[in-house]
């Protein structure tokens, strides 16, 4: 299994491509406009952003979109059970992509699946972010002893694979959407304390932060409004990449049994609840949810990547 | 370097004992394994038994104090659900896992190689971009899912392969293994083939721009105008530069294959340590899962000392730096 958010960051970095002369910003364009912009050169990225939005959408508007509540029983009729994808079910409803054991439309059942996937990733790389980025910027600024013993404990946790820690302290923790995220957020939270230690050892030394300090403006204050703010985009574009890995991870741990409950299924739950009709030849249950969750993980890469070569500092300026 | 040396021995045993007793506090929090171990209609008295049998009815305290002086012997409990050793069940399970990994590691190289040095030569060609495009898939893919799709495949549809377990073992020095027989093979080559491709990927990715610094260099300049074929160059000149970074790297990622076992293992049913962990997660086999972490924290530790040490032994400002504090 891939150890989603171990890749080290120096050999995912896409080749930097040959690219014409920077055009030259116009008065007043302000460096958003010119970051979008620059977004938008890269026909694959825009693809990979319309794909997420609608996915996004659809997970945010499952209710009205999927053509059955999954997880309603009244709505569903054991009769309509492994239905081939094509096939009506009892209702009336044509099951595009086939009926699981339950009689559940898959479609429905995806769109479904699509919400907890997505929001457990969104919510764990948030809250993760928040929690490495104060960390790290706090162990950059006090230095000395303090950042010692912080990066000694990222170095720690980054030594040991991610899937193997979620997998242990889910075991501790027990099943609950709810645990999985606070898993999510103990293995990821490195990441981010890392990356904006980084920039903020480079950061910390310039004029502006040593005029705030002049100003005898208080620690908090330089620290999270002058200092943090300047170490974004690096903090960005990991936290968009590992949206992609936090729900891969979490669609791995749900298919080994300790993800998310069985009243809340996320992908890799309709995936694991395919599995043992994958060997009579039903491949739908499993197939198209992973399908599904391909589509997502591909597109947030596809933007993450985009997204690191606008914000690279080296050949943004 | 005796003083690194020592220092950083102190630090790995400081890690291995923190991580002990962090091991120790999760799974008494794990839940009670005397729920799983008696019957549902036992009474008081023989619950009571059976705690005190396992020795689960001292304090806590005592019990990790029991645990740690085991674990110093190398004993770290009866299984609750196989009544022996919780290290020999692992033990057992071991060369099965070690295998998978190994075959797992030549197809990460005999994948990742030849790709990777392809579209190192020729990064802006179709070939090259589509390359790097798959190794960004290899990547991000979920790997339990491309392992299903195999197995839909190979197993079901082709019927080429079978779906799961372990083929017949031959015994070589007491250990058994499925290296040696067809069938065994069979067996080995779907779930070797989802363990490698994450690694793939990496390789690809190594290899790709090391080839691409390699062919800059005047080596390759004086090689060519000697009038080398381009084929001895790739072969020979190219080859054996970029072969070091990789071999440092896969050396590195050994412990992780192991890790990403436990999820191929489950996939195909494969009769290897990540597929004990998984059952004795979901059995409560305490003993078992204080093992197999014990186990892959002292693996681990041992694998980053190494990596360390070397570091050190040939950057002298590793060491110098570390001896400052």
């Amino acid at each position: 299994m891939a150890d989603y958010g171990q890749i080290d960051s120096v050999t995912i970095a896409p080749e930097l491509p040959a690219r014409a002369p920077e055009p030259v910003a116009e008065r007043g364009e302000s460096l958003f406009a010119r970051h979008v912009s620059e977004f938008m050169r890269a026909p694959g990225a825009v693809g990979g952003l319309v794909v997420l939005v609608a996915l996004v959408l659809t997970a945010v508007f499952a209710p009205w979109i999927a053509p059955q509540n999954p997880y309603d029983l009244s709505q569903l009729d054991i009769m309509d059970n492994v239905l081939k994808p094509g096939e009506k079910l009892g209702s009336g409803i044509t099951a595009w992509l086939g009926t699981d054991d339950q009689g559940r439309d898959m479609l429905s059942a995806i769109i479904y699946g699509l919400r907890i996937s997505l929001a457990v990733g969104a919510s764990s790389v948030l809250i993760a972010c928040a929690i490495g980025a104060s960390i790290g910027v706090l162990a950059a600024y006090a230095g000395g002893r303090v950042e010692s013993v912080v990066m000694r404990i990222v170095d720690l946790q980054l030594s040991f694979p991610a899937i193997l820690v979620a997998l242990v302290l889910l075991a501790v923790f027990g099943r609950g959407v709810d645990k999985v995220v606070l898993a999510l957020v103990i293995v990821q939270w490195a990441y981010y304390a890392r990356t904006v230690r980084g920039s903020a050892l480079v950061e910390k030394r310039r004029e502006y932060i040593e005029a705030a300090r002049c100003l005898a403006l208080p620690k908090p204050r330089v620290v999270f409004r002058h200092l943090l703010p300047n170490c974004l985009p690096p903090l960005i574009v990991v936290a968009t990449v590992q949206v992609g890995h936090a729900i891969a991870l979490e669609s791995t741990l749900s298919f080994l049994g300790v993800g998310v409950p069985v009243t809340e299924p996320s992908l890799g739950m309709l995936i694991a609840h395919g599995y043992n009709y994958l060997l009579s030849g039903k491949y739908w249950i499993s197939t198209f949810p992973g399908v599904a969750l391909v589509i997502a993980i591909v597109a947030i890469n596809l933007v993450g990547d985009r997204l690191r070569d606008v914000l690279n500092p080296r050949l943004a300026r | 370097m005796l003083v690194y040396l020592i220092r950083r021995i102190g630090q790995s045993l400081l890690v291995v004992a923190v991580m002990a007793t962090l091991v120790f506090l999760a799974m008494y929090a794990v839940g009670d394994p005397v729920d799983i171990l008696a019957s549902p209609d036992a009474d008081e008295f023989e619950r009571r038994a059976i705690a005190q049998r396992l020795g689960l009815d001292r304090p806590l305290w005592e019990q990790f104090g029991i645990f740690v002086w085991n674990a110093l012997h190398g004993d770290l409990g009866r299984s609750f659900v196989y009544n022996v050793p919780a290290v020999d069940v692992i033990l057992q399970r071991l060369p099965a896992t070690l295998e998978l990994a190994l075959a797992g590691l030549v197809f990460s190289i005999l994948i990742g190689i030849p790709l990777g040095v392809l579209a190192g030569l020729k990064p802006n060609s179709l070939i090259g971009r589509s390359v790097m495009s798959g190794s960004i898939l290899g990547f991000s893919l979920p790997n339990f899912w491309i392992g299903l799709m195999l197995i839909l495949l190979f197993a079901v549809e082709l019927r080429w392969l079978p779906a799961g377990g372990r083929g017949p073992t031959t015994s070589v020095l007491g250990l058994h293994f499925a290296l040696f027989t067809w069938d065994g093979l069979k067996h080995l080559l779907l779930p070797a083939l989802t363990l490698a491709l994450y690694k793939s990927a990496l390789v690809i990715r190594i290899a790709q721009a090391g080839t691409r610094e390699v062919m800059l260099q005047d080596y390759i300049r004086f090689a060519r105008a000697k009038g080398l074929s381009s084929r001895r160059i790739v072969l020979v000149h190219v080859l054996k530069n970029i072969l070091i970074p990789v071999v440092t790297v896969l050396g590195l990622e050994l412990g992780s294959m192991i890790a990403f076992a436990v999820v191929t293992e489950t996939v195909f049913a494969y009769p290897g340590m990540g597929k004990l962990l998984i059952d004795s997660i979901n059995r409560l086999d305490r003993p078992i899962i204080v093992a197999y972490l014990m186990l892959t924290v002292v693996i681990f530790v041992i694998i980053n000392l190494i990596v360390d040490l070397l570091y050190a032994a040939i950057d002298p400002r590793v060491r110098l730096s570390e001896a400052k504090g």
